[in-house]
């Protein structure tokens, strides 16, 4: 097969460009996919920042 | 190659590296900028690091260099490189680390596993593990890097390494993961130019696809007797079963990099430099094309030159470049690329081994500054910023030294070695806090120090490519390793350190209290 007859080479090969795919597919499939409950402003962050801030004038 | 020209092409690069790493500092704040680039990275720039960090030069020449020598079955890495490396590192480790180590409130790695385990020593010990075994891995690079600005500028090597060492620690002291991140995005970009072209390139020159593989596996007949000694059957054939090629390309280079790859401390703190998963899914597909090109292109082209110098000169790649495996792949470019692209080249090798230090040193001052010295005199007095700073100017240091001091021989394996490591201490840890509940603060303490001493105690009595270097077994024991029984003194040190955690991972855990639901709730919220 294109010039390599050790199957244990192709194959890598092979499996190789499946796994770049792979990746490509999984990043369009979930491109605006987020687990997060609202990921643009999570006040969480804000608190923490704000925390953060504290303790670095403190310190 | 004009060494005029060159020098003005590295100024050039080092202009715009000045300039991105002055961006870095400009926008470095706070303790999260400067740890975690504010969490707030761009996918594009955070795939583009997390490969850029991933592959040094020595990934590009050594490697490629050893395909010259090997052959293709070097192709198994670099699936692995991409399927473990960067599709199940992003999808089911990075989305997860992410989450848990923002309810945490973790900024490095070491501080991940402490906070999630509520454990002060886990943080120190796998900070301090970090900071002793990853100066070895950074002096490897820093080494290639200064002998390369020795090679191109003609000038005294110890000259070269205090230049490219003050320039590394410039931009990555002031500008923090920031600045670090900038540069190794636009690294990365000049290496995949560069890799890309290679390999259409050399396919051209070669006489097309098919027939380029076709004319390498017809020499297979001109494998010198040593090599086929060692179980080469050609270029285009994986080594045969059970010989010493075969085990150290399966278990050194195969498993020992291509798994080792997900615990490496440098990479999975860029899972946290993003704002959300949604972000992570979109670099997936970055670092997977990145990683493709960076290494699959180099190994394929590695393998080819050996038609390319048979054709030419009658010698196999080895051959023509006097035995020497590192000058394969540069010997090639300068043979057949046309001029402009080997100046390109040479900044793509400069990228590849800043990339790869920049992280390395912001690691090290990390986890002495925030994970060692924060957390054992908590009133120092001084921000964790400035502690991190002077923390990565020790670690330069203690790098610089080794890079002076220690043998070639230890140096060399300096790559194989903290990766073997990290493998070994961290992975089940790594795995059990995102996995498993049920996993205990001893468990982890316990399973991170067992694969630490298992690891180097196969380093230094069991592994020859180690234990001859350093000598320890020899003084003790009076022979270079312990076990002289084919395969033993070739095996990763890896293959053994790694069931050792993992089993003392999971006995600790069942005779010990199960962590609280309360707490557990908080990390996975």
């Amino acid at each position: 097969m294109i010039g390599i007859p050790d199957p244990a080479i192709w194959i890598g090969y092979v499996l190789a460009i499946l796994s770049v795919i792979a990746c490509i597919v999984y990043s369009v499939k979930n491109w605006n996919k987020s687990d997060d409950p609202a990921p643009d402003a999570p006040e969480r962050e804000i608190n923490w920042e704000k925390e953060e801030d504290k303790i670095n004038e403190m310190l | 190659m004009n060494t005029f020209t060159l020098g003005l092409v590295v100024i050039l690069y080092m202009l715009l590296i000045a300039y991105l790493g002055y961006i870095g500092y400009r926008r470095t704040k706070t303790t999260k900028d400067y740890l975690l680039a504010g969490r707030d990275s761009h996918p594009f720039i955070m795939a583009m690091s997390y490969g850029a960090t991933f592959i040094s030069t020595s990934a590009i020449v050594g490697f490629g260099g050893m395909a010259g020598k090997f052959g293709m079955g070097l192709i198994w890495l670099v699936f692995l490189n991409i399927f473990i490396g960067i599709f199940i590192a992003f999808v089911f480790f990075g989305r997860i680390t992410r989450r848990v180590g923002l309810n945490l409130d973790a900024h490095t790695f070491p501080e991940f596993l402490g906070n999630r385990f509520q454990s002060k020593s886990i943080q120190i010990i796998s900070g301090l593990i970090i900071f002793i075994a990853m100066p070895l891995y950074a002096a490897v690079v820093l080494i290639g890097g200064a002998r390369f600005i020795e090679s191109i500028f003609q000038i005294d090597f110890t000259l070269a390494l205090i230049f490219f060492t003050l320039i590394m620690s410039a931009y990555v002291i002031a500008g923090g993961l920031k600045g670090v991140m900038y540069t190794d995005a636009a690294q990365g970009t000049i290496m995949f130019v560069c890799l890309l072209f290679l390999l259409i390139f050399s396919y051209f020159k070669l006489g097309g696809f098919s027939a380029a593989h076709q004319a390498l596996t017809n020499m297979a007949n001109l494998v010198p007797a040593d090599l086929a000694a060692q179980g080469h059957l050609g270029w285009t054939a994986f080594p045969k079963i059970n010989s010493a090629w075969w085990w150290i390309l399966v278990t050194n280079i195969i498993l020992g990099v291509g798994i080792g790859v997900l615990a490496q401390p440098q990479l999975v703190v860029r899972f946290m430099t993003v704002r959300s998963s949604r972000e992570l899914n979109r670099a997936v597909m970055t670092g997977g094309i990145f990683i493709f090109v960076s290494t699959g292109f180099v190994y394929t082209v590695g393998a080819l030159t050996n038609v390319w110098f048979y054709e030419t000169s009658g010698k196999l790649a080895l051959d023509a470049v006097g035995g020497n495996v590192d000058k394969i792949i540069p010997e090639f470019i300068n043979q057949v690329m046309p001029a402009w692209f080997i100046y390109l080249f040479m900044i793509a090798l400069l990228s590849a081994g800043m990339s790869t230090l920049s992280s390395q040193f912001h690691t090290m001052g990390s986890a002495i500054g925030r994970d060692v010295i924060e957390k054992i005199f908590p009133k120092t007095g001084l921000n964790t910023m400035m502690i991190a700073r002077l923390g990565i100017v020790f670690g330069v240091l203690i790098s610089l030294l080794i890079g002076y001091k220690l043998p070639m021989g230890i140096i060399a394996r300096g790559t194989a070695i903290f990766f073997g490591i990290c493998a070994a201490t961290f992975l089940p840890a790594y795995i059990a806090s995102l996995y498993w509940k049920r996993v205990t603060r001893s468990a982890v303490l316990w399973s991170i120090i067992s694969g630490m001493v298992t690891s180097a105690f196969a380093l230094g009595f069991l592994h020859k490519s180690e234990s001859l270097p350093l000598g320890i077994c020899k003084a003790l024991f009076g022979k270079d390793f312990l076990i002289d029984k084919f395969p033993w003194m070739i095996i990763d040190p890896l293959i053994l350190a790694l069931p050792v955690s993992v089993l003392v991972l999971i006995v600790v855990t069942f005779v010990t209290r199960p962590p609280e639901k309360e707490f557990l709730d908080k990390c996975f919220k």
